[in-house]
């Protein structure tokens, strides 16, 4: 592969980001939006392990789960009380949509864990779609549930009258700022993990170092395994958090 | 950096095919992939939705409210059952006092029956004994009157022979009316 290539050219090299390639799948070329790449192959991974989490374990539906079963009972239990929590009763009907992200988020962000992997939500392009998407989606049923009064989200009514246009400013531009900040956070905390993985694995090439660096690889892993929940977590949250303001938005 | 000396040389000669070979910069912000991306992206998302909505979300949803359903029933059936063991509690030592109080009644009527009986035996023995002693009495008096008499035909005799002992002679009659006059006496 051309990162050993590399290593023999330049003795000592780093590619961290060689891992972020969209390569095609099958042969060279270009990729075009149709292409049968890497992303392909490992969106379709993140697919079957959401089939084996969610499906596969539950096929024989006891009443005493097996461990398989728990762990499905207990992802669903999870974003359901979350959704519950953070948005009331009346979000409960948006389930299947978060549930479907979080899912996502979490089987792709362990499946990028697999050393040689690649992972799709270290790119901003899926990111952005993800976040874009929460956003449109909760504006659009932001103005069809409540109609204009879904602006009153940017109004604070609570504050002196004085600092309501200043205020509105302000939480016009923080409106708009969450899909960008929604969809950075995950993929540059995703990226920057992996990216510094490889950097630890790059010293690993130099023997005085090698044991600190493959320590080091340990340690960044472990953080990466919790940083693969939270971002998860973190991004479902959100997205429920930006949900109950299109549901509520009088706060 | 080693990286981007190397890339400078590297994308210089192949700048068409950097993507396929190495690294330059970000390979995330190749705009070039970004269609191929977002729409197998979206596949995907589409694929997780159905198969999320359609059988995973429904079936485990299906198992929990089973589970709530199941449990719920039990801890009515439990509550029936504990219910249950209380009557036969209940029962039981109904059971026990009736049974005690009827232990009591049998003591008490074999009691006073054995009381009735003792006093019935005790009554005979009475009589018995009062009857032997009268019996008893009876017989004493006329082993008496008798011993009387025999004493006197004793003394009579016995006077007799000591008279005829001192050398004299007596009339029988006469010695047994001395004899007589002395025993009154």
């Amino acid at each position: 592969m051309a990162t050993e290539e590399h290593v023999k050219d330049a003795g000592l090299s780093f590619h961290p980001m060689d891992q972020f390639l969209v390569k095609p799948l099958f042969g060279e070329g270009d990729v075009h939006w149709y292409t049968v790449t890497n992303v392909t192959f490992w969106l379709a991974l993140a697919i079957l392990a959401i089939i084996g989490i969610l499906v596969l374990t539950t096929s024989k539906r006891s009443i005493v789960p097996s461990h398989g079963q728990s762990i499905a009972e207990l992802a669903y239990g999870f974003v359901y009380k979350m959704i519950e929590d953070v948005t009331g009763k009346d979000g409960i009907k948006y389930f299947p949509y978060i549930m479907t992200l979080f899912m996502f988020i979490v089987t792709a962000n362990f499946l990028g864990l697999i050393p040689g992997s690649f992972t799709t939500t270290s790119h901003i392009a899926v990111t952005a779609v993800l976040g874009f998407g929460v956003f449109i989606a909760v504006t659009v049923l932001g103005f069809v549930l409540n109609g204009t009064k879904f602006l009153g989200l940017f109004w604070p009514t609570s504050a002196p009258l004085a600092l309501r246009p200043v205020l509105a400013v302000i939480e016009l531009i923080s409106y708009f700022v969450r899909p960008v900040s929604h969809s950075v956070r995950l993929a540059g905390n995703v990226m920057a993990g992996h990216a510094v993985l490889k950097v630890f694995a790059g010293f690993a090439q130099v023997t005085a170092v090698a044991p600190i660096a493959v320590l080091g690889v340990m340690a960044v892993y472990g953080i990466e395994v919790l940083v693969s929940f939270i971002q998860a977590y973190v991004f479902t949250i959100l997205t429920c958090v930006y949900l109950k303001d299109a549901l509520h938005p009088a706060h | 950096m080693a990286t981007e000396t190397h890339d400078a040389g590297h994308s210089a000669a192949e700048a068409g095919h950097a993507a396929a070979e190495s690294a330059v910069g970000m390979p995330q912000l190749d705009v070039t992939t970004f269609p191929n991306q977002i729409f197998w992206l979206v596949v995907a998302l589409v694929v997780i939705y159905l198969i999320l909505s359609r059988v995973a979300l429904p079936r485990i949803g299906g198992i929990l409210a089973d589970r709530a359903g199941t449990i719920t029933n039990d801890i009515a059936a439990a509550e029936d059952l504990k219910a249950k063991a209380q009557q036969a509690e209940e029962a039981y030592n109904q059971a026990l006092a009736d049974a005690r109080a009827e232990a009591q009644q049998l003591i008490a009527a074999t009691r006073a029956e054995i009381q009735a009986d003792l006093d019935d035996a005790i009554a005979k023995a009475d009589a018995e004994i009062s009857a032997k002693a009268a019996e008893s009495e009876m017989a004493i008096a006329d082993i008496r009157a008798g011993a009387l008499d025999a004493v006197r035909e004793v003394a009579a005799a016995t006077a007799v022979d000591i008279v005829a002992a001192m050398g004299g002679k007596a009339e029988d009659t006469a010695v047994a009316d001395a004899v007589a006059d002395r025993m009154k006496g």
